[in-house]
């Protein structure tokens, strides 16, 4: 910093506009907003002012096409006299604890066995963390077709298997069976960021504790809840929280799988408010419908910074 | 290696058995459906878990030449490298400057970043498309080039953010000392340092555009506009027929990029996800 500061006082008074800006932008104070303006300006034009119309959509009884007017908070009120709406919202809970529930305890399973000696560790570890990574709309026509009501593969093994009585459940057509479809392909493509996130933070606990623990005389069931779940902890409330956020917002899977039905019985709050907003135009009651999201980003977002900010300064 | 510790060994391989079916069995479905025979494939006393009567390409010729699918993937490709490539710069830059400089009011930014990371895009897609169509851009990929940055930007940041503070500060000040400028310190010495983040930031981002359906559905929707997922996704459903050896072809090949690249910098992708959440 020293430095920049001597080249301002060194140069002669007049200095060409080239220069004078070179200096200012060796400048923390001005280098910094210069650097930032850019990301700024991009997220107040299409994160927070869309976010500001979403506020006021919610407030009014806007349609597409057709000018608007205020109408306080009768969409949020009005909702809740929707069965649709009150589908959804047990819904959201039900999908999100199924789905959270069970990748957390898939996840925890599945790190610890690879935290153990494998032979073809990499190839394994690549082949848990490919659903993640392909696209979701895509991998999901897998699964529509793996559900198909005539063709279902998994009634073919679960039949042969002597598991189903035949013609076994038609998955997207009756609502437990949708919902627990739905829920599976979560768990499916959710599970690698549970597996490889919990995986490295199983890596970082020194082995000495165990070695400690063990020689304590604690099994491996003492060692695991004594040692391994209270070290874990951080990691497995961040890894909770970024789910529970993503789960929640869920779009693609329900969309693809679904489309919310049958009889809205796997309706999410994102592909209901497409639904009502984009499909039959009610723009006002679409955007109420995604801000229910809201109160759950919030708590996220105010236990990730507790969480996360305290780890990284 | 003990008899004993061998039969653990092997234990755990078996346990890790059906965790692997799990995750690779779908795939394996979608590309042996996409290479059956229509007779095979909709003969409901034949095994779904092998080809038995040979297999064939006409779904992917018929794919390939009488849908727009090849339009589908040169929009999605449009849109994903411009969609990086913008987001990696104005992430980079942003980045650094929020974790090296000091300067009015960078921790809040900071914590802005972070949370603008955790909004998920169906929240805001409604408004969104509103403003989309006042910049002119209704119907368009390019709505895509200019919304995609939303979520990437604020990703490449975070990520960033981590690498940066790890390049330690008295680098660029030697830098700096021998008579750089800052600019030529971050360019030059800061940069080649930070090449994995900047390498794991950009194949996320690709990912992350590439994968995202939302925006892509709700923007676009004419058939030399929308990218390959949406084509898939609805082109090729017409009311109740459905053409499921081109859909799972579909399916195979707009996956393929990402494989190729997931197949090359798997590391990067192991630990770009870790670093994602918890850095």
């Amino acid at each position: 910093m020293a430095i920049g500061r001597v080249g301002v006082a060194a140069v002669p008074a007049r200095v060409s506009l080239r220069a004078r800006v070179g200096n200012l932008l060796d400048r923390e104070e001005w280098l910094g907003p210069v650097f930032v303006s850019p990301a700024l300006f991009l997220l107040l034009l299409l994160v927070a002012y869309p976010f500001c119309m979403a506020l006021y959509f919610s407030v009014s009884n806007a349609f597409i096409g057709r000018p608007s007017h205020f109408i306080g908070i009768r969409n949020f009120v009005n909702l809740w006299g929707s069965d649709a709406f009150r589908q959804t919202f047990q819904n959201a809970f039900v999908f999100t604890g199924a789905a959270v529930g069970f990748k957390l305890v898939l996840g925890l399973s599945l790190a610890m066995i690879l935290n153990q000696p494998l032979w073809f560790k990499r190839l394994i570890r690549g082949a848990v963390l490919l659903p993640w990574v392909i696209p979701t709309a895509l991998s999901t026509l897998g699964w529509w077709w793996m559900f198909n009501s005539l063709y279902s593969v998994v009634n073919w093994t679960g039949l042969a298997l002597g598991l189903m009585d035949p013609p076994g459940p038609n998955w997207l057509g009756q609502r437990y069976y949708a919902m627990t479809a739905v829920v599976v392909v979560n768990i499916w493509r959710g599970l690698p960021f549970f597996v490889i996130t919990i995986l490295a933070g199983l890596v970082s606990i020194p082995r000495e504790l165990y070695e400690a623990a063990e020689a304590d005389g604690a099994g491996p069931i003492a060692r695991f809840w004594h040692v391994t779940l209270p070290l874990l902890k951080p990691v497995l409330g961040i890894v909770v929280l970024f789910s529970t956020i993503f789960t929640f917002s869920d779009f693609n899977i329900v969309y693809v799988l679904t489309h919310g039905g049958p009889i809205n019985s796997t309706h999410l709050f994102a592909t209901l408010a497409r639904q009502v907003g984009l499909e039959t135009g009610r723009i006002g009651e679409g955007a109420a419908i995604s801000l229910y999201l809201f109160p759950v980003l919030m708590i996220v977002v105010w236990a990730q910074l507790r969480f996360v900010r305290k780890q990284a300064y | 290696m003990t008899r004993r510790k061998l039969t653990q060994r092997i234990a755990m391989h078996l346990l890790l058995v059906p965790f692997l079916i799990f995750a690779l069995f779908p795939f394996y479905h979608m590309a042996l459906t996409s290479l059956k025979q229509n007779k095979e494939l909709y003969d409901r006393n034949a095994v779904p878990l092998l080809i038995t009567k040979g297999p064939t390409l006409e779904h992917y010729t018929k794919l390939l030449w009488d849908t727009a699918f090849l339009t589908w993937t040169k929009n999605s490709l449009l849109v994903t490298v411009l969609s990086t490539f913008v987001s990696l710069v104005i992430g980079t830059i942003a980045a650094y400057a929020l974790s090296r400089l000091k300067f009015f009011a960078v921790g809040t930014l900071g914590t802005g970043i972070f949370v603008t990371y955790l909004v998920p895009t169906s929240l805001l897609f409604l408004p969104l498309a509103q403003v989309v169509n006042w910049l002119g851009l209704g119907d368009s990929k390019w709505a895509l080039v200019v919304t995609y940055p939303t979520f990437l930007v604020p990703f490449c940041t975070w990520l960033l953010m981590g690498y940066f503070r790890t390049v330690p500060k008295e680098v660029e000040e030697c830098a700096m000392v021998d008579g750089a400028t800052r600019i030529q310190a971050l360019w030059r010495i800061v940069l080649p340092i930070a090449v994995p983040g900047l390498v794991c930031a950009a194949l996320f981002a690709f990912t992350l555009s590439w994968n995202e359906f939302i925006y892509a559905l709700t923007f676009t929707s004419s058939s030399d506009q929308i990218t390959a997922s949406v084509g898939v996704t609805s082109e090729l459903i017409r009311g109740d027929i459905y053409y499921w050896g081109s859909l799972m072809a579909g399916a195979v090949l707009a996956s393929v990029p990402i494989v190729v690249l997931y197949v090359f910098f798997l590391d990067y992708y192991v630990s770009g996800l870790t670093a994602g959440a918890i850095k």
